[in-house]
């Protein structure tokens, strides 16, 4: 292998530095006891104090978390039996036809899946709130825990189900004790991700939460609107290391288990 | 091997998914399309697409979605090569992923101060006597900002792409005599267009359909297809013409998959973004 030259190496550091940057930025002004984003005046932990003080935040940042964990949870049981399934299906066609329409939701843009729920909601009547944001949660998660999932079921040998069968194992103990287990690491896959896309999503969840009902994401975003305000910034800042940490925590469960890095999201 | 004896007969909660989740949303989309404001079935949306303004902001999204993925195609494919080049190369890919994690609407948020009046930038525009820029509001931090959110999808997939490829061939190219540059063009660059084509596949669908960014950074002076429904769905409350603009939006969508679509089997499962 060649080594990187001088150059190269400059490149690299370059489009760490501006990846990084932003982040960084606003962690820093997030100490600032002055008001805005430029002049640093004095170390503050104050704006991290206000987050915490915030009821209103605080219900949001659980909010938040009760619909990611929710989700990833509903999503997972329906995406591990709709990767069962896809796995059973003997007719090819059928089979790729159903890819097919599981993976439409996963290059939808935001905004087309956003509005199309709109519609949905409204016309079947489900109030915009708590509801309408877990069930699309739900619903752009399910493709993803299919595809984490479906690459553990066609490594399986199968001659295993049929060992199971012939030494006299039921229906229910082949899923219990020779498949579940099994895919277990593309299961975990499926409901780490769930979890960050629903802790994420901004665009679906502006479209279908009401005027009640908020998010981090779409908090973040009303505040911005109306300027800079340093509680945002202290809010990053704790984002950030709980991101970090979820990284990480992937990132165990991925070479484990010698999973792909392909959870990138939007 | 007997398959069939498994098969669960409890897919019913997938297959309701895919029903109301999947074809339900698109075929009220495209029911939507047909009314107007009043509530009557009309083609008028459609007619009202092809007029100039539409037809404006629909070119104009696609030219910027077509300078933002430029642009990060031309960051990331240097990068992703480097990288597969480091020593710990896993480590480094992660740090790529590492800020795609963080929210995105923080990012963009950071953004508002960086290019800010008071903020680093122009500070900096100021110190190599350049002075102060109205950099915020503009159509290079739009696109710039894009190209920062954008720049890991388009990394993974052209690093997943170039680290697959075997090394001996860019050694018998060398051996037969072909300079640094032959060998991209010839063999590297072809071998790895899968993974150029899923990169832009996975920017060039979104940059169509931003719209936050285009609010928070662009300062409503660039609509995108994405910022029109949304003006369309939430703000005019007129859900039949956002409709009709959603179903170009779906149109194009399968236009671009089709167009980078792989050859070989599996090549756009990498790096994979929603």
């Amino acid at each position: 292998m060649e080594r990187l030259g001088k150059l190269p190496k400059l490149y690299l550091a370059i489009v760490f530095i501006i990846l990084y940057a932003p982040i960084f930025y606003l962690i820093f002004y997030s100490f600032n006891s002055g008001g805005g984003m430029s002049n640093f005046e004095e170390f503050t932990w104050e704006h991290y104090a206000a987050v915490f003080e915030d009821k209103r935040l605080i219900i949001i940042v659980l909010n938040t978390i009760i619909i990611a964990l929710l989700s990833a949870l509903l999503s997972t049981t329906i995406g591990v039996i709709g990767a069962l399934a896809i796995y059973f299906m003997r007719n090819k066609k059928m089979r790729n036809a159903v890819l097919s329409l599981n993976n439409i939701l996963m290059v939808s843009p935001d905004v087309i899946i956003g509005a199309s729920f709109l519609i949905l909601f409204t016309m079947i009547g489900v109030k915009l709130g708590f509801a309408s944001v877990l069930i699309s949660h739900i619903a752009f998660s399910i493709p993803i825990v299919v595809i984490m999932v479906l690459p553990k079921l066609s490594e399986m040998n199968t001659s295993l189900i049929d060992a199971a069968l012939d030494l006299g194992a039921s229906r229910k103990d082949v899923m219990t004790r020779v498949i579940l287990p099994f895919i277990k690491p593309g299961i975990f896959a499926g409901f780490f991700l769930a979890l960050t896309y629903s802790l994420d999503d901004f665009a679906v969840t502006f479209f279908v939460t009401g005027n009640g009902f908020s998010t981090l994401s779409v908090e973040i975003y009303s505040m911005a609107r109306t300027g800079i305000s340093l509680t945002i910034n202290a809010l990053s800042g704790l984002i950030f290391i709980v991101t970090v940490a979820l990284v990480i925590g992937y990132y165990a469960i991925s070479r484990k288990t010698k999973m792909p890095l392909a959870g990138v999201k939007k | 091997m007997n398959k069939s004896r498994l098969r669960p007969i409890y897919s019913i909660p997938y297959t309701a998914w895919i029903l109301l989740f999947v074809l339900a949303p698109i075929a009220l989309i495209v029911y939507y399309s047909f009314f107007d404001l009043a509530g009557n079935f009309t083609l008028t949306n459609y007619r009202d697409f092809f007029t100039s303004v539409y037809l404006k902001l629909t070119i104009s999204s696609f030219w910027y979605a077509f300078l933002i993925t430029l642009f990060s195609l031309l960051i990331a494919y240097p990068t992703a090569y480097l990288i597969t080049k480091t020593k710990h190369k896993q480590l480094w890919l992660l740090l790529i992923i590492i800020p795609s994690w963080i929210n995105l609407l923080l990012k963009t948020y950071a953004f508002i101060g960086l290019m800010g009046l008071y903020g680093p930038l122009n500070a900096l525009l100021e110190a190599v006597s350049i002075g102060k820029q109205q950099i915020l509001f503009t159509d290079f931090s739009f696109v710039f900002v894009s190209v920062y959110i954008f720049i890991p999808f388009m990394i993974l997939p052209i690093f997943n792409a170039l680290d697959k490829l075997n090394p001996a061939l860019i050694d018998a190219s060398r051996d037969l005599g072909a300079n640094s540059w032959t060998t991209f063009r010839r063999v590297i660059w072809p071998l790895t267009t899968n993974g150029v084509k899923s990169g832009i596949q996975v920017v060039f669908i979104p940059a169509l359909s931003l719209f936050m960014i285009t609010r928070l950074i662009a300062g409503n002076k660039i609509i995108t297809l994405g910022t029109a429904i949304e003006q369309q769905f939430l703000v005019t409350q007129n859900w039949g013409m956002g409709s009709t603009i959603a179903v170009f939006l779906i149109v194009f969508m399968f236009i671009i998959m089709l167009v980078t679509k792989g050859k070989e089997k599996g090549a756009s499962d990498h790096g994979k973004a929603r």
